[in-house]
Parts: C-alpha cells; sequence; structure tokens
C-alpha cells in the first residue's frame, strides 16, 4: 500500500484510501508515542527542512518532533532571520539549501499555493504545513483521527465547522477530507465570513444560527477569529462576535446532549470559545495536539519511500 | 502452490515445541511470549494455547511486535504497518520471540531493535516454527525450532491460515 501522490499539497488531490492508510498508519504511530523509547529508526538516512515563511508554535514544532522521533535528521528556518529578509527568492532558497542534500520540505508560506510551486521545480517532496487561506492538510488530517479516535467513525458524522470560513485554510481541508471520508458538515459564522458560493461549491450546507449548529452536530470544530484581519471590518467587533457566535456553558447548556468540542488553536479565550467550554471534559482540543505528532510522522513516513529512488 | 506442513502436522510441532519451552523455562511468571507480526503471532498464539493447556491455568503473557518502522530496507518499499500489542513490561523478563519461518535473519535483528525500545529483558530467546539454515544472511539462530527444511534461496514460505481458522505452510514457488 502507497500514497498516490508523492507530495502532500492538500487534501483535494488524496483520494480516500489515502486518507485512510495515513490514519491507520497514524494508530500505529500513536502506539510508539506511548513507548518508553518513543522513537523508531524508519527515517534515519533523511534529511527534513522545516522551511516556515510564517509564524507558527504548535505546527512547527509537532513536525519537528514528528521528524525526531522518526529519526530524521531536521533544519529549522525561519524567514524572518534568514536571507529571505534580504530578497531572496523562495526557489533560490530551496535549491540552496536542496544542494546541501534534503529529501524532504515541510514548508508554511502566507501565498496560497507556494508549496503546488514548490513541487513543480524541484525534487524533494513536499509536505504543506499550510498555505494562505488554500489549505492545511496535516491540520485536517489530525481533526479526522482525533474525531474518529472520539467517536468511533468519520462515516455520518455531522460536524459542524464555526468561525471565519472564508479565510481559513483549516476549514477548507477539513471541509474536503471529511465529505471524501463520509461525513456531513455544516459551516458557520457571519455571512461576511462564509464565501458565498460555498454550498454548491463544496456541498456543505450553511448555517448563520450558531444555536441551530450546535443542536445539529455531533462534533463542532471552532475556528480562531483571526485577530489580524480586523483591520477589514468583516463585524462590528470582537464583543459583537463573541455575543453572537462564541460558545459558552450556558449555550452548550441548552443542547441537552453532550456535542465534542475541537479547536486548531491557538484559542482566543472569550471570543469564540469561553475558558470553561475550552477546558471542559467535551473538548479534545490537547488531544488533538498529541494525535498532530502521530499524523505527521505518518504522513512524513508514508512519503519517505519515493524520495530513495529520486 | 503446495502444502509443506499441513494442519495437523503443525499442531503436532506446536504441541512439541510447547513442550520444549515448558521445560527450559519452568517458571511462567517471568516468561513472555511474543510474536512477530503476521506469521509469528499465528505461531504465537497456538504456542499460547497449547502451554495454557499444559501449565494448568498459570498465565503467560503474551503479545505481538510489528518491524515494519525497524526494517532495514524500510525506505525502498514503504509498506503499512501491523498492530504492535505488548500489554506488559518486558523488563527483567525472559522473552520468547516467535516467528514462522527463520530465513535470512533480518527480521529477527529488526524484532531485537523493536523489542529493546520496550525495555531491557533479562534475555531474549528464539522459537521458531520452521528454520531454513542454509540462506542466513546474519548470525542469528533459533533456540528452539519445531522443523528444518530446506528450499530454493528464490522459494517463499508463507504460513496461512484458511477459511476455517487452520493454519498451514504452503510453499509458493517462482
Amino acid at each position: 500500500m502507497q500514497l498516490s501522490t508523492k507530495h502532500l499539497l492538500g487534501i483535494k488531490n488524496l483520494s480516500s484510501q489515502d486518507i485512510s492508510l495515513i490514519l491507520s498508519t497514524a494508530e500505529q504511530f500513536k502506539e510508539v508515542l506511548q513507548r518508553p523509547v518513543k522513537k523508531v529508526p524508519s527515517l534515519r538516512e533523511v534529511t527534513i527542512v522545516n522551511l516556515f515563511y510564517e509564524n507558527s508554535t504548535r505546527t512547527r514544532i509537532s513536525f519537528e518532533l514528528a521528524e525526531k522521533r522518526l529519526s530524521a535528521d531536521t533544519i529549522n528556518f525561519a524567514a524572518s532571520s534568514s536571507s529571505a529578509a534580504k530578497g531572496e527568492t523562495l526557489l533560490d532558497t530551496v535549491n540552496n539549501i536542496l544542494s546541501m542534500k534534503v529529501d524532504m520540505v515541510v514548508m508554511r508560506h502566507s501565498a496560497s499555493g507556494a508549496p503546488h510551486f514548490l513541487a513543480e521545480h524541484i525534487p524533494a517532496a513536499i509536505i504543506n504545513a499550510g498555505d494562505g487561506i488554500n489549505e492545511h492538510p496535516t491540520q485536517a488530517l489530525l481533526d479526522a483521527f482525533s474525531i474518529q479516535e472520539k467517536t468511533g467513525s468519520l462515516v455520518g458524522r455531522k460536524v459542524a465547522i464555526i468561525g471565519d470560513i472564508m479565510h481559513s485554510r483549516v476549514a477548507q481541508s477539513n471541509i474536503y477530507l471529511l465529505k471524501k471520508m463520509g461525513a456531513e458538515v455544516v459551516v458557520c459564522g457571519p455571512p461576511t465570513l462564509i464565501p458565498k458560493h460555498i454550498a454548491s461549491a463544496l456541498g456543505v450546507s450553511v448555517s448563520y444560527n450558531i444555536k441551530e449548529t450546535l443542536a445539529w452536530c455531533d462534533v463542532a470544530n471552532v475556528l480562531r477569529i483571526q485577530l489580524e484581519r480586523q483591520n477589514q471590518v468583516l463585524f462590528s467587533s470582537l464583543r459583537e462576535y463573541s455575543i453572537a457566535y462564541g460558545i459558552n456553558r450556558q449555550l452548550l447548556d441548552s443542547l441537552h446532549k453532550e456535542i465534542v468540542i475541537m479547536h486548531p488553536g491557538p484559542i482566543n479565550r472569550g471570543v469564540e470559545l469561553d475558558s470553561d467550554v475550552a477546558d471542559s471534559k467535551q473538548s479534545i482540543i490537547l488531544q488533538q495536539v498529541e494525535n498532530g505528532v502521530a499524523v505527521r510522522m505518518a504522513v512524513l513516513y508514508l512519503l519517505s519511500g519515493r524520495t530513495a529512488q529520486a | 502452490m503446495k502444502t509443506l506442513i499441513n494442519n495437523q502436522a503443525l499442531l503436532t510441532i506446536i504441541d512439541r515445541l510447547a513442550d520444549q519451552l515448558l521445560i527450559a523455562y519452568p517458571d511462567v511468571s517471568t516468561t513472555v511470549l511474543v510474536g512477530i507480526q503476521q506469521g509469528g503471532v499465528v505461531v504465537s498464539n497456538l504456542l499460547y494455547q497449547a502451554l495454557q493447556k499444559k501449565s494448568k491455568g498459570a498465565i503467560v503473557e503474551h503479545g505481538q511486535l510489528d518491524i515494519t518502522f525497524y526494517r532495514d530496507d524500510v525506505r525502498h518499499k514503504i509498506l503499512a504497518p501491523d498492530t504492535m500489542h505488548l500489554p506488559f513490561s518486558i523488563e527483567g523478563k525472559t522473552v520468547i520471540l516467535v516467528d514462522d519461518v527463520l530465513f535470512t535473519g533480518r527480521t529477527i535483528k529488526a524484532a531485537l531493535d523493536a523489542l529493546f525500545d520496550y525495555g531491557r529483558p533479562d534475555r531474549v530467546k528464539l522459537c521458531v516454527l520452521v528454520d531454513r539454515p542454509e540462506h542466513r544472511q546474519f548470525p542469528i539462530q533459533a533456540d528452539h525450532k519445531g522443523q528444518v527444511i530446506k528450499a530454493q534461496r528464490n522459494d517463499k514460505l508463507k504460513l496461512r491460515v484458511n477459511e476455517q481458522g487452520q493454519a498451514e505452510l504452503l510453499l509458493l514457488s517462482e
């Protein structure tokens, strides 16, 4: 069994078999992470560069841990402290790194499509760690893994994605993945943050009412309100957003059923999620982070074979 | 495809191996059985059942080991991993590694690497259903073997469980 792709650029071009293979491999890596020695020698002769052109804590640490636990050698690159700040092009930077014999590239970039561009021009395997407002495939995979672990299956699962759908690569990757694996998806948020034609384009339902959405769903994946986009005036204030779409204990209690709460982090406490909800037993936010390492190990492992022949 | 060891003969071999193990390791409380995925797990499950009967209810701990991530050719061919399940400590124990066919020795080398990531056993012994001694590539020998079989280098010996749940050893020629 092998993946149908040489790179992981997005969920859009993965098959459901690819996704199942990644998730089942991740289960075995999760077992590795429970052992006294949390490390396997599989990628001993592989060198991986983590190219981060955009800030990140969770994803970068998670990838780095995953690489180290597979015994790969890693190099970290942050654009702010590199020659990129002197005006070097992306392709030049990467080609220079590759000439030092690097096998795989994990990349985050603020421009949508940057990893796709690289994949066309360089021989190494590329893993997209988030590109602009396009995709964040490993986040969607770890979200799916966490839903499956918590509720048993993705098929027929009712998942609500709540918040800034317009600017969210997490939302887009999650929608592609959940639809491919047979889950039902509703996106919910203020009309200004939901793309106009998303229902017909991606096959999801749209709701502007948080209470109805929560009453319908089994799992609520709550997205971060991107404070850096506040100058675009998409809603009048954080306080207004919190009143209309924030999830608090009172709202959850009124549902008379227990739904699973997820969040890709970082949380704006008191905006999209209240603290007592984020820290409650219903929330699997920290399990998501834990599963992220296993899922990324699975992706790196499954993509590492091709570079041996390249 | 040819049957080398049918189910009845295989169970006889298992029975004999179980007797050997009980004599060699009389204290079952410090001995654990670890089958190597996938054929070794079938053999170790059968051995476990035989040991349970013979040891009159004393519990022999048994688990399964997957070596996918430890293969020395791991990146030439990416394989989907099997289940690992070692729900006990191997620290200070006598671990009996169980496999179906001992051939080049590479699987056992990888299994030893995998095993030591779970702790430091007192000693590790190797028990195999079938030994093919003439094609060994590593200095590894079995402590307990059911049967020695001579076959061509390219021949594949495969343990299969049929629809009735009976294990048998097959020869798959090129």
